[in-house]
Formats: C-alpha cells, structure tokens, sequence
C-alpha cells in the first residue's frame, strides 16, 4: 500500500495518508507534507527532533502535529524524512523526526507551506486514514 | 470535485442569493456578487457551501457574503465577508485566514518606461537582493530581546521610529499601520520566535514585489489624487504579510476556539469555521492577537518599501525625492475589523470579516486621510505575474451593501498542484520573459504554481465589482518586473 495520497483542492493541497496503525498514518502524513515542501530523497537523516505533542482529541492532535512541523521548519529550518513514533493515544504523540537544517544549496523548496487547516480534516480508525489540508 | 447543486436565485446581472432557508441553521442568506460566465465556475467546487456555512455564525448581520473573486477556502471561502454583531455575535480566526492582514502596499513614481527600460534587469536583480525571500527566509533586522512587542503594538509606526521610511507613509497606510486593538502579551511565545527572524521577509507562494507600468487609466482624476498618472508611469507593488507570526497566531487560535466552542455551546457544520463571542475571554485574546500580526504585516510592508526604495535609487543613481516613491495606500486583505456601520437608520458596531476580501470606504468616511476624504478609499487589486493588476475606489454602495467590502484579486482557477502539473516553471519563466516581463523568483518550482494559467482574468473579476457597483476603477497596471518569494 502508498503510504500517502496528494490531494488537489482549488487553492490549496493536501495529503490523504493510509498506514498499518493510526500511527504510521500519522508518520505518513508527515512524509507527505515534506514531499510537497522538498524531495524527501534529498534530505540526509543526521539531525533528530524530538516532538512531543498534546491536543483534546484525535482530529487537533492531527492539526498540532503538522503545524509543530512547519513551526519546527520556519524556527529550526529542519526539513524530515522519517518519523518514527514513540507514544500514540488520542491525546499525545511522542516523535523521533530525522532530517536535516535545509540547505537551498541541495534542497530545492518547491512549496510553501503556511499551515494545517481543519477543512476536509480527517481521522478514519478503521481504515487507518487520515486527511488534511494545508493552506499554502 | 462535484459540482453544487444547491438553491441559488438571480437577483440581477451581479447578484445571485443563497436563501436562508437552504440549510436549516443559515441565520441569514447568501449574497453573491458574480455574473453569469464566473459562476459557471464558481459552481464547479464547493464555495457556495461555505458562503451557506459561514450564514451559520452566531450575531451574523445582514447577508454571508462573497465577493467576485470567491474560491474554495477552508470553513470560509475566499472573498468571504461576513460582520458580526459586536455585542451578540463572534469572531472566527478561519474568517481572517492564516496570513493575518496579508494586503498591498502601492508606492508612486515619477519615472516613466522609457527611463526604466535599460535598468529592469538590474532593478529586479537588485530588489531580489535588498528584499529578502524565499520559504523560511531570515530578514535583515536584527531585533533585541522584548523589541517584537514593540513591533505587535506599534506596527508601521514601529519600523518609521527605527528609520525605515517617513512619517508620512503612515498618513497612507489603512489604520496608520497600528491597530490600537494590539496586545502582544495575547500573542504566544511560539508565534513570536517564528516572527522575529522573518520581520522584513516577503515570503514565498503568492507574495511578491512588482515594478509595474500604468497603462490605463478610467478616471484621470481620481487617479491624479492619488498620484497616479500620466499613462507609462512606473508603479510598485508589494504584497506580503505576517509570515510566520501570523499563521501561529491564526494556528493557535483556531485550536483555542475549537476548545471554546464546547463552552458556549456553538455547533458549526465545519470545524474550520471554530468560534468565540466577540465579549468572551477567547474572543478578545484573538481580537488583540490579530491585531498584533496586523500591526506585524504594517511592520513588514513598512521595512520592505523602505528597502525596495533604496533598490530604486542605487540602480538609477538619482536620489529618492527626485524619483518619487510616494506611497498611495497600503490595505490588507485579511483581516477582522471592529467597525461602526449604518443598519436600519442605525449606527452599529460591528465585527467586519473579510477574508480574501479588501476594504472599501467611500469618499467622506472618517477613518480616511484627509487627502482621500473627496475620492474614497484606494483599493489594490493585484492580478498575476503575466497580466495585469488595478487601482479602484471604495463606493458608497459597497458601504451601503457589503460593510464596506470588495474583492481583493484574481482568485485561483486551478488547484495549485494541477498549474504545476501544467506548466513547468521554466517554461513560465520563458513565457513571461518573452512578454518583456523580467522575474526572479527564490523557486523556480514555486514559479509554477504561480502561473497566470492558474488564476481567474483579474480584468474580469474587477469589471463585475464595478459593474455590481462595490468599486470603481481607476487606473489599470501591467507588470515589467516581479520578484516572487
């Protein structure tokens, strides 16, 4: 299976992840976000990033995750290209981000991206899926 | 996508109608201002769901409305106005947008194309220098700790103190560039380590510097009030915003509402559109949070033209008071204004949303400059990179009609994802070049997605504001250089 879908909206785009565990779904939300932002091949895994995040539920603990990404991004300059999750529940995720400080020498930005949106955002348990859109 | 298929009526040639009736849960009805060939598009995805949903916020007056630019967004479309009741309704982070005041700042010269042929390269080469761009772009300024609370409260006024500009910019700038509403203590620690490094950055995705010529002009006086004029003036446009404070801001907000909703019981049919009374703690966080990434934007756009000055007199060798670079009026596109407006004979205080959507005020209003009391409020409509961008004046029907609103660009014709899929940048970049049209862009990649195919013909989209009576037109522009983040 993909780990992850591009999806197309009018002014905007998003990621549509799929993985074994809500977890890994949640992994390959964060693989997709960065294969919008870069080319996930150019980015060497020697800087690890440890996210540790809390929201209510499941739906804004999405939201948190990717928008700690991109804050990770605009302060750190941190591009990823694996995740590995350490703690899952509704409420909490604890991650290993691997990457590197970008590098427009090597990285070519092809997209920016502003945030995580609510619109279109989606937790499915049974199928392992989850949706998100990012205002760009 | 599917096509809407919900119930929509014809009032006239610019104006169809979302009954309220639609959906049960709409307070008010839709309001479109479109015509028949945009809405043909228009109804190929669904915005016309979310002017409905937006009808759904509490203390909503009048109309959800959408302007001739209206697309997809995210819970608010974009070109969405929506007021709200000061005292009964609420405020919606989603219905400001991400780019906290996100708008354009217009500055005026006294060159013409000819005196600037030779030198376009060079000027767009040396703009690309002294403006910082790009995606994670660190600008120039250097801020000493607790200075980004200045910058939050005092915005343009801020960057005027600090050297970057004239007072006088400030007289041209909507709010003079300072929201007394600010209170950077409402602000997180977050938003604010993601701000300082990137005040004076243009960004990337849309923003961009423009070196533009006049080409046409509809009403010579009006334009000649704003220093616009004769035909082959140059021209520059900026249009950048909050950076990464804003979308912080905007982010950690939309989480605290969606918290908040529970409390005051406001069920949505999108979570996008989370909320707060505008009375409540929630919402007046957000309102002096917002107004604090406004006064950023000021900030920003303020410390941009002070460089983009500077880029003009070096390549010229002519000192500035000869060159001009006079600012004509700087107005966000994003925002949530506290206003006072006339309903039933009656002054009301309102919350004004206009997300993708631009103020309009006409001539007389008081919250404009005294140079621009006898015309109205410049409006600035940029289009793309490959055609044009317009001056307009705010009307006293878009006061009457649309809380003082009208559109604010071209809007997207297609996703983002699909323009690239259609172009490659390069051949943007050629196509743009063999239309005398000289760019630099900090990614080729993001040059793509910026494509004029990718956006609506911004000439149609101002002719239905005028026609529909929001703005009139004043002066056309077409660009000679652009710098895109």
């Amino acid at each position: 299976m993909q780990p992850f879908e591009v999806i197309e909206h009018t002014a905007d785009i998003g990621i549509k992840a799929y993985g074994g565990t809500l977890a890994e779904a949640f992994a390959n939300i964060g693989m997709g976000l960065f294969s919008i932002m870069t080319e996930p091949e150019t980015v060497d895994q020697t800087e690890k990033h440890v996210a540790d995040i809390e929201a209510p539920d499941v739906e804004a603990l999405l939201f948190a995750w990717v928008n700690h990404l991109l804050f990770v991004f605009d302060v750190e300059h941190l591009l990823f290209s694996r995740f590995d999750i350490l703690q899952f529940s509704d409420e909490k995720l604890v991650a290993e981000c691997w990457g590197e400080v970008y590098d427009p020498g090597r990285h070519e930005i092809e997209l920016g991206v502003k945030s995580a949106t609510y619109h279109m955002l989606e937790v499915d348990r049974e199928h392992n899926t989850v949706q998100i859109i990012f205002d760009v | 996508m599917s096509k809407w298929s919900g119930t929509l009526e014809r009032l006239d040639n610019h104006r169809w109608r979302i009954p309220a009736s639609y959906k049960p849960g709409m307070r008010v009805d839709g309001l479109i201002y479109t015509d028949e060939d945009m809405l043909q598009d228009i109804l190929s995805d669904q915005s016309l769901e979310q002017v409905a949903n937006v009808a759904f916020l509490p203390g909503i007056l009048r109309h959800s409305l959408a302007m001739p630019d209206i697309h997809w967004g995210y819970g608010f479309p974009i070109g969405g106005v929506a007021a709200m009741d000061f005292d009964e309704g609420v405020i919606s982070p989603g219905g400001v947008g991400f780019d906290i005041n996100c708008g354009v700042r217009l500055l005026r010269t006294n060159l013409s194309e000819p005196e600037i042929q030779p030198n376009v390269k060079q000027l767009i080469d040396q703009l690309f220098r002294d403006v910082p761009s790009g995606l994670g772009s660190s600008g120039r300024i250097k801020l000493k700790s607790n200075e980004i609370d200045r910058v939050l409260m005092q915005g343009a006024r801020w960057a005027v103190d600090s050297g970057y500009g004239h007072p006088q910019d400030l007289e041209a700038t909507e709010e003079r560039g300072q929201m007394a509403s600010a209170d950077a203590a409402h602000v997180s620690a977050k938003a604010k380590q993601r701000g300082a490094p990137q005040l004076g950055t243009l960004g990337s995705g849309n923003h961009f510097l423009e070196v533009a010529v006049v080409d046409e002009i509809y009403e010579p006086e009006t334009a000649a009030a704003m220093g616009i004029g004769p035909l082959g003036q140059i021209v520059l446009y900026i249009h950048c915003g909050s950076r990464g404070l804003g979308h912080q801001v905007a982010d950690d907000y939309i989480a605290t509402m969606v918290a908040a909703m529970k409390h005051y019981k406001i069920e949505l049919p999108d979570r996008q559109l989370a909320c707060a009374p505008l009375t409540s703690p929630e919402g007046k966080a957000y309102l002096a949070a917002m107004s604090s990434a406004a006064n950023y934007a000021w900030a920003n756009r303020q410390c941009i033209a002070h460089w983009a000055r500077e880029s003009f007199c070096r390549v010229l060798g002519r000192p500035e008071a000869e060159l001009g670079l006079e600012m004509v009026y700087d107005v966000g596109h994003n925002m949530g204004k506290i206003e006072t407006h006339e309903m039933d004979g009656k002054r009301v205080k309102l919350c004004v949303h206009r997300k993708g959507a631009t103020r309009a005020f006409p001539a007389g209003h008081p919250d404009l400059p005294e140079r621009y009391a006898a015309i109205g409020q410049p409006v600035l409509i940029p289009g793309d990179m490959g055609r044009y961008s317009f001056i307009l004046v705010g009307t006293r029907k878009a006061m009457e009609e649309a809380f003082g609103s009208t559109c604010h660009g071209a809007g997207r014709a297609k996703s983002r994802g699909a323009a690239k899929k259609a172009m490659q940048g390069r051949a943007v970049l050629e196509s743009l070049q063999s239309r005398g049209i000289t760019v630099r862009a900090g990614s080729i990649g993001g040059l793509a997605e910026e494509a004029s195919e990718a956006y609506k013909d911004v000439s149609h989209v101002v002719r239905v504001a005028h026609n529909a009576g929001l703005s009139r037109l004043v002066a056309r522009t077409r660009p000679v250089g652009v710098v895109k983040g």
